[in-house]
């Protein structure tokens, strides 16, 4: 028997960076324990729901609520008319527009929300909707947004002045009445020159479709008027409980310390639960007008066709190069179909979100893009489905455009990224679209990766399928999909990164109890990235205590520090590096109690693990136990007492992780019918904090991202119908459809990251859309394939073999 | 997705279930396993007043093999059809395409009974039980009687059914030969973009006879007469299969959908068909 345990055993103890350590949150999830807002019930509790609109286009002639008042448990109708008085009849969205909380006067998409009707239970608020009548007269209906730019109807009459002209809107001027905005980036005539002047130029035209984050559990609040203490208090679905605070502050009137802001757990956001939807509006006018609480929450309809979209991204490109594959230059277009109202989800100064990260992992000199946001009668969203501001769009653009330049150069496409990426020793990187790229070791990864998967095997293997399919020996063909994606995330920097105004920092808050143990509070929230795991990590390493005796709290505003929330792969890049850094300030006050304890100078004892030790004599120690009950039981000249911290972190730069992944698919020709024989994903996301959640998050995000590249999507028909609307036709992959993955990784700390992390939840879904999507476009490669869109379901797969003649 | 408020019942016996579907008329529907009627009653799709639930009324839960057929009962439910022994003995098929049905929480409640008597073109068993030549056992006020499979079906949703009858049991002739259900679906628990029942007998080499059925490529299930009777006296052999798919093509009319154009699905439905022949011939 040992009598002390081994440093090495003190550093398993803690849990800390590192560690596969199992997430914390899973014994009450896997046991039907978890507390969602459907899971709060107050007493008296109303339900609201919305009457919403069948129709895409269409004026408002009239709304009698009458018989639903006489429908037996119906409260309350409100309407446009009623939250009018109030100024909330719109409200501001995150983009700097303005949307309409209740049909005021038309609608501009279907399910656009026309009146709440507000009763004791959800059932009599169903029939209650049933009963309200709403005379609509139709109007033309612009679901495509280019036919928007020509067309003479004007979808938004309140942005166009008494005279006809067109103002300008919250980023610069406007073209047309249907036009948002013009944002570029980089550098125009430069851009044109080289490509004009290029030896090859390779272009193409893709559509990245309308997608839905599609959360299992969809979008929903309760909220609490109590009108005896003036207080508001507001449960919900919310990625950002802070934002939501402040911007029901400033539409409400009500003072901000008036408001509490809970999200509860929250069954899956992936960009979904950022912004503010008419519901949280209706249900705080709801539970003020009748002094009772009002719940809200979606159907999986409600949810798909009217709460944020994600994509809907038309791109045009251009990449130039020499003969020899060396890239010289990229244009792109974008003409973003953002619905009927401004209502993205990104950084104030970006209307586009990163989409200027479109140069991607490779070594461009000159480039140039330009986004055009545009109205159509679709519902309002565009927010970061699992990834960063657009970067999958960004990502997809690029990683498509290699593979068509290296169809025109008759390349390797692995040898095409090689030769164009950035070089290890160019880091820190300035990219020709400005982003300064922290760190990155491409060529590792890439090498790593195609050595894994024996790509030249795998090539070979490739061409004698295409010489048995010829031959008439298969029908099926092979496909080798690769993409190397570089990722921008951890928004951001203050100094260009705010939403309404507040600056994009994050924070954290520590409290280290008498004997030994901590609370942590953060200005993020978890939807199932595990942060109570993580962050307990992070703290465990930076203050020694281990992680099992460190709670993390997140999510109610009366208690967390101010924080932007969760979203954007951020969480780990600012609010885990607040959280070190107020580990950095528990350590250095316990350093000074140490030392005195000790009876030494402060600058003679160091940090060891979970201890501080003198130097040079190391079995003269505390431990952070100790030096934690000391805080609170000693008076120590000079030294407050208690052990507590507070950090709020402003990131010097964004974070920027990459990865290589390779996907191997099997295509049946005759019924377009798809199998992912292999999936190979290597990761770098610096630091690794907990490896087993690392591995969830890539597995959740490659199956987003194979959902997303062969069959999910939002699809509308000429009318403004919305064709996908349940889980039957929206696909929403199971066991069944997912493939077994291949996760790897290699680490390249960030350089200014207090402990090097980078994210890594989004990662995969960006990397992993292209991935898929090459696979299959590779496949049809032999046959004179250059680019099909997105998704790859059984008939369009079929289409495509179909078009290259494929079928006799 | 809240349900038009309804009368709930649960009678113990059939009368009791007559009597209210008398009472009510065609505002009265039964319920078995419910997974077809409930999701319709929450799209408000089908308004219900009088729900009559089926679960207490007995006699309707049992599988009977006999010498020359087999009978199911309406209540039986999916999963025990794939569950049970000697069926997957004596008809093979049956379990074949039950396990291509939805995913196993829906076949743990819905019903054979449901899903021939529900009139979907996109659910399975009516198509299967045409190429199986099945015959249903309805009561209704004026006693019981036998509706062949093939003579069921009228449009979607509409049956020889009257609406005061209940479909009590499915007799299947015991199924001889080689035997094939291939469905081609987008995703589990989906409905077939198409799919193809085949049985068939193989005497000397050649096709002595052969029943084939479509599903979900028109708006009832196609029995394809001719399409069986196009492999008839051959050695299944490629003109022969090519045969039978045009024949098939001809009887079908499919319609455009989120599960693509007619032209994909009139392509896919010869090449499913085809692959269902050639294995259920490689059984034979
Ligand atoms: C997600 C999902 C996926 C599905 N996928 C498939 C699939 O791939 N293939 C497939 O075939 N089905 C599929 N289904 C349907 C499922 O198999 C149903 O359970 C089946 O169609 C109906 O059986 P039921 O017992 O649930 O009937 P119910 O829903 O109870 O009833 C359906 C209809 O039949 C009537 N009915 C029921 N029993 C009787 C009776 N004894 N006499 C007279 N009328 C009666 C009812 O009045 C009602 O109109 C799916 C269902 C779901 C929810």
């Amino acid at each position: 028997m040992k009598d002390e345990v081994t440093r090495e055993e003190r550093v398993e103890n803690l849990k800390g960076l590192g560690c596969s350590r199992k997430r914390v949150e899973d014994a009450r999830f896997t046991q039907g324990k978890g507390n969602y807002v459907d899971d709060i019930k107050l007493d008296g509790m109303l339900f609201g729901d919305f009457v919403r609109s069948p129709y895409a286009h269409a004026r408002i002639k009239s709304i009698d609520t009458a018989a639903a008042l006489e429908v037996p448990g119906v409260l309350a109708v409100l309407t446009a008319a009623d939250l009018e008085p109030l100024g909330l009849h719109w409200m501001p969205t995150l983009a700097g527009d303005k949307q309409m909380v209740l049909a005021d006067g038309k609608v501009l998409f279907q399910g656009q929300e026309v009146a709440f009707v507000v009763a004791e239970d959800r059932y009599a608020a169903a029939d209650g909707m049933e009963a309200v009548e709403v005379e609509y007269e139709e109007l033309p209906v612009l679901v495509d947004p280019f036919e928007a730019l020509k067309s003479d109807v004007v979808l938004r009459e309140d942005l166009v002045a008494e005279d006809g002209s067109i103002p300008a809107g919250a980023h610069g001027p406007r073209k047309h009445a249907n036009h948002i905005f013009t944002w570029e980036a980089g550098d125009k005539e430069p851009t044109e020159q080289v490509i004009v002047n290029a030896e090859v130029v390779a272009e193409e035209s893709m559509y990245y479709h309308r997608t839905h984050p599609c959360p299992l559990e969809t979008c929903g609040c309760v909220a609490s008027m109590d009108k005896v203490n003036g207080k508001l208090t507001l449960w919900g679905t919310f990625q950002a409980p802070h934002a939501i605070r402040t911007v029901v502050s400033l539409i409400s009137g009500i003072e901000e310390h008036n408001i509490r802001v809970i999200s509860p757990d929250i069954g899956g956001g992936f960009g979904n639960k950022v912004g503010a939807y008419p519901g949280y509006v209706c249900s705080v006018v709801a539970s003020i007008v009748t002094g009772k609480p009002v719940k809200w929450i979606e159907d999986r309809m409600d949810n798909l066709m009217t709460t944020a979209f994600a994509r809907d991204y038309h791109m045009t490109g251009k990449i130039s190069a020499t003969k020899e594959g060396k890239i010289t230059g990229l244009h792109c277009h974008v003409t973003a179909d953002h619905g009927g109202f401004d209502a993205c989800a990104d950084p104030t100064k970006f209307p586009a979100g990163f989409m200027n990260i479109c140069t991607g992992s490779y070594d461009i000199p000159t480039a140039y893009l330009e986004v055009d946001g545009v109205y159509t009668n679709k519902a309002p969203g565009g927010v970061s489905y699992r990834c960063s501001f657009r970067v999958t769009e960004a990502v997809y653009f690029i990683e498509r455009m290699i593979e068509v330049l290296a169809i025109k150069l008759d390349m390797d496409a692995a040898e095409l990224r090689r030769i164009n990426f950035i070089r290890k020793e160019q880091f820190p990187y300035t990219a020709a679209l400005g982003w300064e790229y922290d760190s990155g070791d491409y060529h590792t990864a890439w090498d790593k990766a195609l050595k894994a998967v024996d790509y030249e095997g795998l090539r070979a293997e490739q061409a004698q399928r295409v010489e048995d399919f010829k031959a008439g020996k298969t029908r099926k063909l092979m496909g080798i999909g690769l993409s190397f994606f570089t990722e921008i995330v951890g928004a951001g920097p203050v100094k260009n990164c705010d939403i309404l105004g507040l600056g994009m920092f994050d924070s954290c808050e520590i409290r280290i109890h008498p004997t030994g143990s901590a609370i942590a509070r953060l200005g993020t929230i978890s939807q199932g990235q595990g942060h109570a795991t993580t962050f307990a990590q992070i703290l465990a390493s930076e203050i020694g205590l281990p992680a099992d005796s460190i709670t993390i709290e997140e999510g109610d505003t009366d208690t967390a520090p101010y924080g932007l929330g969760t979203y954007g792969s951020r969480s780990t890049p600012v609010a885990g590096a607040a959280t070190a850094m107020a580990g950095r300030k528990i350590r250095a006050k316990a350093q000074m109690i140490a030392a005195y304890l000790l009876e030494v100078h402060d600058d003679d004892v160091e940090f060891d693990v979970d201890r501080f030790v003198v130097k040079g004599a190391p079995e003269k120690f505390k431990t952070m136990k100790e030096i934690a009950f000391a805080a609170y039981n000693q008076a120590i000249p000079g030294i407050e007492p208690g052990l507590e911290a507070v950090s709020y972190y402003d990131p010097p730069n964004m974070t920027y992780p990459f990865g290589a992944y390779v996907c191997v698919m099997d295509i049946d020709v005759d019924t377009g019918v798809t199998d992912i024989r292999r999936f190979y994903a290597l990761d770098d996301c610096g630091t690794r904090i907990n490896p087993m959640i690392i591995e969830g998050q890539v597995h959740g995000g490659l199956t987003e991202a194979l959902a997303v590249a062969l069959g999910q999507e939002i699809a509308y028909d000429d009318m403004g119908n919305v064709k996908t609307g349940t889980l039957m036709d929206f696909f929403l992959p199971t066991a069944w459809e997912v493939p077994n993955y291949e996760t790897d990784y290699t680490v390249t700390p960030s350089p200014h990251h207090p402990i090097g992390a980078k994210g890594v939840g989004e990662s995969p879904h960006v990397g992993g859309v292209p991935c898929f999507s090459n696979a299959v476009q590779d496949a049809f490669r032999a046959f004179g394939n250059t680019h099909t869109n997105m998704p790859h379901d059984h008939w369009r797969i079929w289409k495509t073999a179909n078009e290259l003649g494929l079928h006799d | 997705m809240i349900p038009a408020a309804f009368e709930y019942y649960r009678p113990k016996d059939m009368a009791g279930v007559l009597s209210i579907l008398e009472e009510h008329g065609d505002d009265a529907r039964v319920m078995a396993g419910g997974h077809s009627l409930i999701p319709m009653m929450k799209l408000r799709m089908a308004d219900v007043p009088h729900l009559i639930d089926l679960q207490d009324v007995g006699g309707m839960s049992d599988i009977e093999i006999g010498s020359d057929s087999l009978r199911i009962g309406a209540m039986v439910t999916q999963s025990q059809i794939i569950e049970h022994a000697e069926l997957a003995q004596v008809a093979p098929i049956l379990r074949e395409a039950a396990l291509q049905i939805a995913d196993p929480q829906v076949r743990y409640m819905g019903t054979v009974g449901g899903n021939v008597a529900n009139g979907d073109p996109g659910n399975d068993m009516p198509g299967l039980m045409q190429c199986l030549d099945a015959s249903f056992t309805v009561v209704g006020p004026d006693g019981e009687r036998d509706i062949a499979a093939r003579d069921f079906y009228e449009a979607a949703y509409m049956t020889a059914r009257e609406d005061e009858e209940v479909l009590t049991a499915v007799t299947v002739p015991l199924p001889k030969g080689g035997y094939a259900y291939e469905k081609q679906k987008r995703k589990i628990g989906d409905y077939a973009t198409a799919a193809a029942a085949v049985q068939i007998v193989k005497e000397g080499g050649a096709c002595a006879s052969a029943s084939i059925a479509m599903t979900n490529l028109s708006d009832t299930p196609v029995y394809s007469e001719a399409a069986g009777a196009a492999l008839v006296g051959t050695s299944v052999d490629d003109a022969a299969l090519k045969a039978a798919v045009s024949a098939m093509l001809e009887d079908i009319d499919p319609a455009d959908d989120n599960r693509g154009p007619v032209a994909f699905k009139n392509h896919v439905a010869g090449v499913i068909l085809r692959r269902a022949i050639e294995r259920a011939w490689s059984r034979a």
